[in-house]
């Protein structure tokens, strides 16, 4: 089965074909904001990390910002940085050079200034846009699209309804031969036993439980209850009583075929079909992460209702609670309440995802895309020093 | 998935079932267990998503929704009564006592 899509100079394939502006640094932030302004056709990265981070922390920063370089919803790229950042502009733009796209880098202290670096960086967005605009679709196997999978702001009908049917359309996805991303590690608590029987291998098997076992130990060490973040009070209030009951209603948006690979946060999968991504609950630091190792696309479940959209993605929303989708019809893409009444089976509504993940792969605007909701941050793993 | 009852019970091992509309203390829902038509009237009103006890549950027994255990109770809990924050509780990812 195909979809319309953008190729890249190396094989890769994009749903999407953005000029990206990414800023080094939080200080250049701002610049890199003014440079796409009334560019249609560019987007930048709102990136409040970048300076003052060491070892690991700063390796995941570098890795994340290079991820959404390197990903094939992006056309071409431009680095800014002030100049004097511990992630120097110039890193991140050679780490990204190997894709085969455009990358150039400027830096404020160098070029003289904000009002300068502007007009530079508009200049070069310019010529990379006359490129872009020559690009045209073309037809795609589906074995090409990495499909994000995301649930937050959960309630009952997750877990009845959504995630269900967002695990009938990841199936459709794997048979037919392409990827998809399962994520939050922390909301597999209590239902870890579950995937870690879908392994491929033992070892995989054993990967699942030790990364539970880790976050666990993380939640314990604050000496903090990890029960006033998960289930967070929304959840509460919608009818979810724990974290393991939160964890099994969400673990049905994997699917059901075998899990073939886990890999660290912001890391591109080696393999296709189920994998699992590690990466926090919080709803924009896993999307991040999905996009930063190369998923071109995301499917969200939602029961109570959330704007969270890409910069450089589209985030397909949907949920099974009725209210919801009639309170925020412009933040929702489909309704799988049916499902709850009785109207609709699971695999019907995962077959209406399934189609919609091929229309927005496509081309057609996601929601969250129509209203400009471009949330990114990056899972810190260190302190600022 | 749910015809025309007000709750939902996912698997055949599960002790607590969702209401799928909200209900109110006294009234009887009735829901097909294990092949059997069952009536269970309701000791308190239970709002829409959240769950009520299918049978009796021990304190520290675990309740089970999906087939697995979602926590364990902290009070015995009646057959029709609300199961949520205030008799269930999780014993993960945190320390005791916390």
């Amino acid at each position: 089965m195909n979809f319309q899509g953008y190729r890249r100079p190396k094989g890769k394939v994009g749903v999407r074909n953005h000029v990206l502006v990414i800023p080094s640094v939080v200080c250049s932030q701002g610049a890199a904001e003014a440079i796409t302004r009334n560019l249609k056709g560019t987007v930048y990265l709102p990136n409040v990390n970048g300076c003052a981070q060491v070892g690991a922390d700063r390796e995941q920063t570098k890795r994340t910002l290079v991820g959404f370089g390197t990903n094939p919803n992006v056309f071409a790229v431009l680095v800014v940085g002030n100049g004097c950042e511990n992630l120097p502009a110039k890193e991140i733009a050679e780490a990204i050079a190997p894709s085969g796209k455009r990358v150039e880098f400027i830096e404020i202290q160098d070029v003289g200034g904000t009002k300068k670096t502007i007009a530079k960086g508009k200049k070069i967005l310019r010529e990379m846009l006359a490129d872009a605009n020559a690009l045209k679709r073309e037809p795609i196997p589906l074995s090409e699209l990495i499909l994000a999978t995301e649930c937050g702001g959960s309630d009952y009908t997750s877990g009845l309804a959504s995630n269900p049917a967002l695990g009938a359309a990841s199936d459709l996805q794997v048979e037919a031969g392409g990827t998809v991303i399962l994520s939050e590690t922390t909301e597999l608590i209590g239902a870890e036993h579950l995937l870690a029987k879908r392994a491929r291998t033992p070892e995989i098997g054993k990967k699942v439980l030790d990364l539970i076992a880790w976050w666990e130990k993380e939640a314990i060490a604050t000496g903090q209850d990890i029960r006033g973040a998960n289930p967070a009070p929304g959840n509460i209030a919608g009818g979810i009583t724990t974290i393991e009951e939160k964890s099994l209603g969400c673990i049905y948006k994997g699917g059901t075929t075998t899990l073939e690979e886990v890999i660290p946060y912001a890391f591109p999968p080696t393999k296709k079909g189920l994998i699992l991504m590690d990466t926090p609950g919080h709803d924009i630091d896993q999307l991040t992460g999905m996009m930063g190792g190369g998923a071109q696309i995301a499917v969200f479940t939602t029961g109570r209702g959330t704007p969270t959209g890409s910069p450089i993605a589209p985030v397909i929303k949907i949920t099974g609670n009725a209210e919801t989708y009639r309170k925020m019809k412009d933040n929702i893409d489909l309704n799988v309440s049916p499902i709850i009444q009785g109207k609709e089976t699971v695999k019907e509504a995962g077959k209406r995802i399934f189609d919609e993940v091929i229309a927005v792969a496509s081309g057609k605007l996601a929601k969250a895309e129509k209203l400009g909701q471009r949330d990114f941050c990056i899972f810190k793993i260190g302190l600022n020093f | 998935m749910a015809g025309k009852s007000k709750a939902v019970v996912i698997n055949e091992k599960d002790n607590v079932a969702t209401a799928i509309v909200s209900l109110k203390e006294g009234s009887t829902v009735s829901l097909e267990l294990q092949g059997r038509k069952e009536r269970i009237k309701l000791l308190s009103s239970i709002p829409m998503g959240h769950k009520f006890a299918l049978r009796a549950i021990g304190k520290g027994e675990d309740a089970i929704k999906y087939g697995e255990s979602i926590g364990q109770t902290t009070a015995p809990i009646s057959r029709g009564e609300h199961v949520h924050v205030h008799n269930v509780v999780s014993h993960r990812g945190r320390k005791e006592g916390a």
